[in-house]
């Protein structure tokens, strides 16, 4: 595992760069512990203050600090891209193991629902959702609700393949020697399909981290929270751009750009690495 | 015929099962609350409306809602009632401009969303592809990677951040663009030039946002699928008979891509759709984001629901559409 990440790091400069972001993300979020401010309590500081060595990333018109705002902002968005991913990856997997192993009526049940999740048009849906459960709104539950509509990617993928590992001599024999569908799904099909599932666990934080942006622009999250939609959404609530107030939009906007290229990059690397073809490639260009 | 049987029914089943789940999921909704919707929805009528209602119109409004949310009988009742409702197109008055139907609100605003959607679709789909292809057929070139590193640093902005950067750029920082609305305050909408060229003028910046992010995902995956197909065999015997390079990239290297391109043309389009709406939200543009947004802030409920199932309806059948297209492009499908 280690050796996989130090040959990540070293020869893809994708990688480099959101391991290094990222970092750097979780650096900031692990600060929020030590934020000398709730981030629910408005006027703790002078409102509207620009950037400045006492302020950093300068206040906001609810008098709060931007800075300390967007480290619990990063914390929350964190606990909602794992909550997300860890629910949805985890059906997902189960979902496509099974479709995948047990194939026939089963599998075209299961893969046709996955395929209605997918087309179906889920910001409609999710905004009717988080509507209906407003008083009850936290990360959580929001992570819960985005989950829904983030699962069939990854059993898409995760059936891909098993439906090529099911031909192996591997899984016959486990099958001929008696091992039952679920050992053989979960202890032989499962660890060839963890590393696909780990670049569809960051795509699935990346969507639901755009999910989030979306929800919370519309109002529907709990907006004494701060995130970095809720952050937007306060911004532009209060005419950020138009009063000039450019540090207080700038700032989630610029750090959902990095929190965003660094994780894309990220899952593309993961899925390179994991494509034999591009491997191959990069071993005969010597990269 | 063997393509009816093999394609086009299991297509039309899929369709079923997807309107099916999408409906039923609407169904489900309002019954994960704990508040009673009805009561609830006429509280923040009377709060937000605070028009003084005849009974009789507030004992009837009672009473469309109950049979709307189908909150009378069993819950199997409730479900065939609610299905019932939808054959018949009937999904209740708007609460926030009642008694004005839901439907036909959302008619007017569906033209709006689909002017933007289906052009800023088409044109991602098609420019994508094709600088995609390009790229990916020369995919030693140093060009080619930059490239791939804008459209990779591009594609994951969501829209709504990606909609505000434009506002900024555009709008305030160089005002080249209007802000608001898909028109300019005062003019009546009309079939006349000046019309027309207000409207273009208004829906430019959302159409450059969505165009943007939609042609990033296209060009990686058409870049990454031509650049395998460059590396098989018969792409190297087509180079060693002669053939113009013209012809050897768009009819032997990319007419391979493109298959896949619009399997995920029709999968994609619920996302596709997602982002139209939420960048309308962004340049307060009429189409159907705008209702939902406003939907919400004045806790349309009825609003909110129709215009969910209106989508869902609309976005599986356009996909629908997509995916019964696609023999035409597939020689495999078409012959056999």
């Amino acid at each position: 595992m280690f050796v996989i990440l130090k040959d990540l790091l070293k020869r893809d400069k994708k990688f480099l760069f959101g391991f290094i972001v990222i970092c750097i993300l979780a650096l900031l979020a692990i600060l929020s512990f030590f934020s000398p401010y709730d981030p629910r309590s408005w006027n703790v500081v002078p409102k509207d203050r620009p950037p400045s060595s006492k302020y950093f990333l300068g206040t906001n018109s609810m008098g709060q600090d931007i800075f300390w705002n967007t480290t619990h902002a990063l914390r929350n968005s964190f606990i909602l891209g794992l909550t997300t991913a860890f629910v949805a990856n985890i059906i997902g997997t189960i979902v496509g193991l099974i479709a995948g192993y047990k194939g026939g009526a089963l599998d075209k049940v299961l893969m046709s629902i996955n395929d209605s999740f997918i087309v179906l048009p889920s910001l409609p849906i999710l905004i009717f959702l988080s509507f209906s459960l407003r008083d009850k709104m936290n990360m959580f539950t929001m992570g819960l609700i985005i989950s829904m509509f983030s699962w069939p990617w990854a059993g898409k993928q995760v059936r891909a393949q098993v439906l090529s590992l099911r031909e192996r001599d591997f899984t016959h024999t486990a099958v001929f020697s008696g091992m039952n569908m679920w050992k053989v799904v979960f202890k032989e099909h499962l660890p060839f399909v963890i590393p696909w599932v780990i670049a569809n666990f960051i795509n699935t934080i990346l969507s639901a981290l755009g999910m989030e942006i979306s929800l919370s622009v519309l109002g529907l999250s709990s907006l004494e929270t701060p995130t970095i939609g809720t952050t937007i959404y306060w911004a532009m609530q209060y005419q950020a751009i138009f009063r000039g107030i450019w540090w207080w939009i700038l700032t989630p906007i610029i750090l959902s750009v990095l929190f965003f290229v660094a994780l894309y990059m990220l899952s593309v690397s993961i899925s390179e690495f994991l494509d034999p073809r591009t491997r191959l490639q990069r071993i005969k260009m010597g990269g | 015929m063997k393509v009816l049987k093999t394609y086009i029914i299991p297509r039309l089943i899929q369709y079923v099962v997807v309107v099916f789940i999408g409906i039923t999921i609407t169904f489900i909704v309002p019954r994960l609350t704990p508040i009673d919707p009805v009561q609830a929805t006429i509280n923040r009528l009377a709060a937000y409306g605070g028009t003084y209602m005849e009974p009789q119109a507030f004992e009837s409004l009672q009473q469309t809602l109950k049979e709307l949310y189908g909150l009378e009988g069993t819950l199997l009742e409730q479900y065939l009632a609610f299905w019932k409702h939808l054959f018949t197109f009937d999904l209740g008055p708007s609460l926030s401009m009642f008694p004005t139907p839901v439907m036909e609100i959302v008619l007017n605003s569906l033209p709006w969303t689909f002017f933007l959607l289906i052009n800023t679709t088409l044109l991602s789909w098609i420019i994508g592809n094709i600088l995609g292809g390009i790229a990916g057929y020369f995919k030693d070139k140093k060009w080619s990677d930059v490239l791939a590193v804008v459209a990779m640093s591009i594609y994951p902005i969501p829209y709504y951040v990606m909609a505000l950067i434009l506002v900024i750029l555009f709008v305030y920082v160089f005002p080249i663009f209007p802000m608001m609305g898909g028109y300019s305050i005062g003019i009546r909408p009309s079939f006349s030039w000046s019309f027309i060229l207000d409207v273009l003028h208004h829906s430019i910046l959302p159409a450059i946002s969505l165009i943007i992010i939609g042609m990033g995902w296209w060009f990686l995956s058409m870049r990454s699928m031509t650049s395998n197909v460059v590396a098989e065999d018969f792409v190297t015997y087509a180079e060693f008979a002669g053939l113009p390079k013209g012809k050897l990239l768009f009819s032997y290297v990319m007419r391979n891509g493109i298959l896949p391109q619009i399997t995920a043309l029709g999968l994609q389009l619920g996302g596709i759709f997602n982002g139209a709406v939420i960048t309308e939200v962004a340049f307060s543009y009429p189409g159907v984001g705008l209702l939902l947004k406003n939907a919400v802030t004045n806790g349309d409920f009825n609003m909110l629901m129709g215009i969910t199932v209106l989508s869902i309806i609309a976005i599986s059948t356009a996909s629908l559409i997509i995916d019964l297209l696609y023999p035409l492009f597939d020689p495999r499908i078409r012959y056999r």
